[in-house]
């Protein structure tokens, strides 16, 4: 069988990757036409283009995928006619190629409204990687820049254009933003939030004329306002590639497309349409999604399995767009008769929910959200599978406001026909066979076998709790057992540790595993030795991660940065000299870190015992950047020098680090002590949070930043130094000894059984008797701490080890920097 | 020359990476040849010994040497230090997934040295 595609876009990558997927050897010939001239790229992705004009980053697949396929692709060749009679095609260079298979990708071009003034110099059409080439090199010399059309792409053109420094504006035909997506309310909150950024935006705007002598430079509504640009981007909708259809006599949709039945075959059996090419009951899909259905659909037609039918798709959308999170689904603007809209505006937090209800509220038809699309997941499901509402349904949005966890319920209300991954089409009752069935009993393998999650990834928490929750229904209990050569938690695995004395990870594994250990169990294991013998992790250097076997944070290119400790951020103007020469001296990047303290970029691995000498000369330590440790406790300027200050809060947090400089924990550790309670340190941001009172201090627990942030939480108030010191030591060590890898305290924290109470009890009401015993363990890791790099640096045997070569003394020749605003930067990486 | 596997036949030249005692035990270390660059890795656990090219496919950082070393279901693999996608020692193949794999070298232990096969 002879196969021949015309278009090579990304639903036409997606049907070859299909084919040989499903087909293994491919035994029929394929031959691909694309008339751009490199291969299929990801267009929903285009804007990332204006940030690295690099077209490979955003290709599918490179040229050589085809190749190692066995398909023929042939780029830069359009083809120009179908002779249906003779069963081939003629393409623009005068080939002519027959077909036995014949599938229309030809996806669509911009469609471009009839306005007087559109063939102005300035004006550009935003769709293919040649556009944006034309638009990046025109923007490079004016000011100003508009785009037609409001939705989805427009505003992600906008965005682009504000990034090349232009004064933008997007005009709008319709009364609000992303008309098909969003109601009023909803699109308000966006345009607010775009307005923030720099954008203007004009709405009920009907563009009249573009103006200009030879170059546009205004444009006239047809309410008798104008707005003066240099540049125009159009994006108002695409028009399907239909230029074929007339010649071969083939059937069009009113809408533009081919028409198709739902096998995807147009009035010629033997000739395919999908994408966005296609018009199915009158539709055109102008989504990724569905077109890649379709593609999958004709492959399994292709193969024989004439079950496998399109019968329309959900336009559902979520996406982060400009930084701000829109979702939409089913019928979003509530145009169902009857239907009862429930919406909830929070306009400090910047966010709208909508939920539109069936008349007899039994079923979610719909909905919006603006600002948190966290909920997205879940309502999507309860709309597509016609899930039964709670009998609150504003609890939906609105979470159930009686201290109980969220009403959108359990994953396991869901029915087995939901789909849980969009993007590889994955259902909830494919993940559960894959436990069921066939036996997997691993949230990694379990992808691995069905693809989902493989796709945008926004699915893989779904995927681990169905996973989980089939487990536990099958009786086969979920223990966090840490990986396949060890059948313990990470707590069980303290305890055994501690209880044997067991000091190295091979006699560790030969009682207590199997196998040969591996990324996961090795570095656990190292820290959980560290954090009970508080030994020189150098001892062991292969079982830690990298960071921690050269005692440096590994950077893009290979090369390490270096942090020396600098306890509370306080530093003498002398230190201060060490750390600017010696970053001269070696040539390194420096910047100030959000832990108040300087970290140097760009240092060789043989450089760096060199490099801590000096610093240890200094009198400078180790700083543990590099890992699952203490980083550091930050200060505000305290009662020294601030008129407000209440207590000394430098001196404290200097002794507090210098307490805990060292300790090796499940995850990093940052704490903060604040003078005030204007908390300028941000202690209430930390693991571990320091605040001075009118007569001692607060001490709050179980905060930080990063992706998730937490506020700590009130472990003790008005209590005096000592007794601070105390209850940190109880409080670190008993997350210590119990939290599984890599959970910070506020995980640690939220699984706890009892929560807060239980930890107050623990550590301030001591009720398990253990606070004398957390003290004392805690104790003997401080009476015991070594700076490492002092030991790397007095030790020649240790020294050894910082080489790139077994068999060169200089270091690695691909090492390659670029410069950037007047400091050393590493080249960008594949 | 380009990161190609060479199986033990194929061998022409053996080259000397560096003595058994200059490895750390349970790891690796890279080694300089004609413009490659090959990591070379001490399995004392198993008492093998592997060698592949040290350049990560995925980020193409001269990387993996510096990786930690363990198995899964009995294959021995690397994983690479910046984004732990994992390879078998063995044949190269990435263990994550159907992305690009390793080229692989046969190793050879002799007079306390280790030696690494190239074609040429």
């Amino acid at each position: 069988m002879k196969i021949v595609v015309i278009g090579n876009g990304m639903v036409s990558y997606k049907f070859c990757e299909k084919l040989v997927k499903k087909a293994g050897r491919l035994s029929a010939e394929v031959v691909v036409f694309g008339d751009e001239s490199i291969p299929a790229y990801d267009r929903v992705h285009l804007s990332e283009y204006f940030e690295e004009q690099s077209a490979e980053r955003l290709l599918m697949s490179p040229a050589s995928w085809y190749e190692e396929q066995g398909i023929s692709l042939r780029t830069g060749e359009m083809v120009t006619a179908i002779d249906r009679e003779n069963q081939c095609v003629h393409t623009h260079k005068g080939h002519t190629e027959s077909y036995d298979t014949l599938i229309l990708a030809t996806g669509s071009s911009a469609f471009v409204p009839k306005i007087e003034g559109m063939e102005k110099r300035g004006v550009f059409v935003y769709r293919k990687i040649e556009d944006l080439d034309q638009i990046i090199s025109f923007g490079k010399n004016i000011r100003r820049a508009a785009v037609l059309g409001g939705g989805l792409l427009g505003l992600e053109a906008a965005k682009a254009l504000l990034d090349m420094n232009l004064e933008t504006q997007v005009i709008e035909f319709a009364d609000r933003l992303m008309p098909r997506q969003l109601d009023v309310e909803g699109a308000t909150l966006l345009k607010d939030k775009i307005t923030d950024l720099g954008i203007e935006v004009l709405l009920s705007k009907n563009t009249q004329k573009i103006d200009g002598n030879g170059k546009l430079d205004q444009l006239h509504f047809t309410d008798g306002s104008s707005l003066q640009t240099d540049m125009l981007v159009i994006s108002c909708g695409i028009t399907p590639r239909i230029e074929l259809a007339a010649g071969a006599g083939l059937e069009t949709g009113r809408r533009g497309g081919f028409v198709v039945n739902e096998k995807m075959q147009t009035n010629d059996p033997k000739i395919y349409a999908i994408g966005e090419a296609a018009s199915f009951n009158e539709m055109v899909y102008g989504l990724v999604a569905p077109g890649y259905e379709m593609a999958d659909i004709v492959v399994d037609q292709l193969l024989g399995d004439e079950t496998a039918v399109f019968d329309g798709a959900d336009m559902s959308t979520k996406l982060k767009l400009i930084g701000v999170d829109v979702g939409s689904f089913g019928d979003a603007v509530g145009e169902t008769p009857d239907c009862i809209p429930i919406s909830f505006t929070d306009r400090i937090k910047g966010t709208y929910k909508r939920i539109n209800i069936s008349s007899d509220g039994k079923t979610l038809l719909g909905g919006i959200l603006v600002g948190d699309a966290d909920d997205y997941n879940m309502l999507h499901q309860f709309y597509k599978n016609g899930v039964a509402l709670p009998p609150d349904p504003e609890d939906l949005i609105l979470g159930a406001r009686d201290g109980g966890s969220s009403s959108l319920g359990s994953i396991a209300s869901l029915p087995v026909t939901s789909q849980i991954c969009s993007c590889e089409n994955v259902t909830k009752g494919q993940i559960e066979d894959a436990v069921k069935v066939d036996g997997i009993e691993s949230v990694a393998e379990v992808v691995k076998c069905t693809k989902a999650g493989t796709g945008c990834g926004a699915c893989k928490a779904m995927v681990a709790d169905i996973v989980n929750d089939t487990m536990s229904s099958m009786g086969k209990v979920v223990r966090k057992v840490l990986c396949e050569h060890f059948d313990y938690t990470r707590q069980e695995l303290f305890d055994l540790v501690k209880v044997t004395g067991i000091q190295t990870y091979d006699e560790f594994l030969d009682q207590y595993g199997s196998g040969d250990g591996c990324e996961v169990c090795k570095p656990a294991l190292a820290s959980i030795f560290a954090s009970v013998y508080n030994d020189l992790i150098t001892k062991q250097d292969t079982i830690q991660d990298t960071n921690d076997r050269f005692l440096a944070n590994i950077q893009k290119g290979g090369s390490y940065s270096v942090v020396p400790r600098i306890p509370g951020g306080e530093i003498t103007p002398d230190k201060l000299i060490v750390i600017g020469q010696v970053a001269k001296d070696y040539e390194l990047y420096t910047k100030i870190t959000g832990g108040q303290r300087i970290d140097l970029f760009g240092a060789r691995i043989e450089d760096l015992p060199d490099i801590w000498e000096r610093l240890i000369n200094a009198g400078f330590e180790s700083g543990h950047a590099y890992g699952k440790s203490l980083r550091t406790v930050k200060s505000c300027v305290g009662s020294t020098w601030c008129r407000y200050g209440l207590h000394d809060s430098v001196s404290f947090a200097i002794s507090v680090e210098n307490r805990y400089k060292g300790l090796r924990a499940p995850h990093k550790l940052k704490g903060a002590v604040s003078g005030c309670r204007r908390e300028c340190a941000e202690a209430q941001g930390k693991d571990f949070g320091i605040i001075a009172t009118e007569i001692g201090w607060n001490l709050y627990v179980g905060g930080n930043g990063g992706a998730n942030p937490v506020h700590a939480k009130l472990l003790a108030g008005d209590i005096d130094e000592a007794t601070v010191i105390s209850y940190l030591d109880r409080f670190l060590m008993f997350y210590i000894k119990t939290a599984e890898p890599l959970n910070r305290t506020s995980v640690w924290l939220s699984k706890l059984d009892g929560g807060m109470d239980y930890l107050k009890s623990v550590i301030v009401e001591d009720s398990l008797g253990i606070g004398d015993q957390l003290e004392a363990e805690m104790q003997q890791l401080i009476d015991v701490y070594k700076c490492e790099w002092t030991e790397v640096v007095n030790n020649p045997e240790l020294r050894k080890k910082f080489t790139h070569f077994s068999n060169r003394l200089v270091g690695d020749p691909n090492m390659k920097f670029d410069q950037m605003r007047g400091q050393k930067v590493p080249a960008n990486w594949g | 020359m380009k990161y190609e596997t060479v199986s033990t036949e194929e061998v022409v030249v053996w080259e000397k990476v560096a003595e058994v005692s200059e490895f750390p035990i349970n790891g690796g270390l890279a080694f300089y040849y004609k413009g490659l660059q090959v990591a070379v890795f001490n399995f004392s656990r198993r008492g093998e010994w592997y060698a592949t090219q040290n350049l990560c496919p995925h980020k193409k950082q001269m990387i993996l040497s510096r990786g930690m070393i363990g198995s899964e279901n009995g294959v021995p693999k690397v994983a690479c230090p910046f984004h732990k996608k994992t390879f078998s020692l063995e044949t190269g193949q990435n263990l994550n997934g159907s992305e690009c794999g390793l080229a692989t070298y046969p190793v050879r232990i002799e007079e306390g040295a280790v030696w690494v096969g190239f074609k040429e």
